[in-house]
């Protein structure tokens, strides 16, 4: 089973039929078994705030969603992490490529890197990295988690991770 | 007409079904007409009243209308084309166009300039998007619930406040009786 496969299979077994998607060429093929998947309805957002609210809406409308998204979002989504999701202690799984660290080829990348720790810390968002293959068996025990206390969760996976950028 | 006079006209028909309700004055003014436990009033985060109520309009059968304003849906513009490519045909999206930035003191919007929020909605390829004057809003409102196709409504109006207390629940509750309100 590919890593891709398996976190998908971990989100149809943890009941989450909501994803939403902003593209991202390390998650490419999360989001290819996402659109391929019969038990999620996958909404592509234009920008991850607006995903964040979409996923607030389909949470009270009884359906558990996700997010899947680049770690530059943290900059574009922190009000709405605060003013909504958080506010109002809604789930929301945020799965995160993490750009810019090890084997990164593009120096602009690190510059978002270097802060999303931080950002992530000062705003009490539990957070996960995943770096070897191994720690994707951390996946369901954390989408319990999510949804067990209400919270944003992150998980951020970088290139070591995903087996690097191909020649990198 | 200003929005609070259109929402006193609309509130018997807003109260049969599940409200999204966009941050600030139009939130404070809708809980003080006619508080629902169907409505879901945003705190904070302006522009998303849209992304709320198609989420919930795509995740249960239940007709939803996301009440939002001109300045709001231009801060949140990418949310016409995912509205256009996500038809939920029991999600209606009131824009309220008074062309002003209503809750921070009237600044003008582009929509009441040479914006028009009705054609970007179309060419963004919404299919059914209905312009209307404030005193029709009622009509309109009634006539989309009762088509079950997901509609767009423009109601331009004029600008202008009314004094509201602001809205001192807890957005947990908030959110727990709009959710029980939509499981019942």
């Amino acid at each position: 089973m590919s890593i891709s496969t398996r976190i998908v299979a971990d989100l149809v077994a943890n009941s989450v039929e909501f994803v939403t998607t902003v593209p991202c060429k390390q998650l490419a093929g999360v989001i290819d078994e996402i659109e391929a998947c019969d038990d999620i309805y996958h909404i592509p957002s234009n920008k991850e705030d607006e995903g964040m609210g979409l996923c607030a809406g389909a949470y009270m409308g009884g359906k558990r969603p996700a997010i899947i998204m680049q770690n530059t979002a943290i900059g574009v989504t922190v009000n709405t992490l605060v003013t909504l999701t958080q506010y109002y202690r809604m789930p929301l799984p945020m799965l995160i490529s993490y750009r810019g660290e090890l084997r990164e080829p593009v120096a602009c990348q690190v510059e978002m890197a270097v802060h999303t720790k931080a950002l992530l810390n000062q705003l009490n968002i539990p957070t996960y990295h995943f770096h070897t293959q191994d720690d994707v068996n951390e996946l369901d025990a954390i989408l319990k988690y999510t949804f067990m206390c209400n919270k944003p969760v992150a998980i951020l996976t970088d290139a070591s991770f995903w087996g690097g950028y191909g020649d990198q | 007409m200003i929005r609070s006079e259109i929402l006193r006209d609309i509130a018997p028909t807003l109260r049969d079904h599940l409200v999204i309700c966009n941050i600030g004055l139009p939130s404070q003014e809708l809980h003080m007409i006619d508080d629902q436990p169907t409505n879901f009033y945003m705190l904070g985060t302006m522009g998303l009243s849209s992304s709320i109520g198609l989420g919930v309009a795509l995740a249960q059968d239940k007709t939803v209308i996301s009440i939002d304003g001109d300045g709001s849906v231009l801060t949140n513009f990418g949310t016409l084309p995912t509205i256009a490519n996500n038809v939920a045909d029991n999600y209606i999206l009131l824009i309220i166009d008074n062309g002003s930035y209503g809750s921070t003191g009237d600044q003008p919007t582009y929509a009441g300039k040479k914006t028009s929020l009705a054609a970007v909605a179309r060419a963004c390829g919404c299919e059914n998007v209905v312009e209307c004057q404030a005193k029709d809003t009622g009509e309109v409102l009634q006539n989309a619930i009762n088509s079950k196709k997901m509609t767009i409504i423009v109601c331009k109006c004029d600008s202008g406040n009314i004094k509201v207390p602001v809205i001192t629940k807890d957005p947990v509750v908030i959110r727990d009786r709009f959710m029980t309100a939509v499981q019942s």
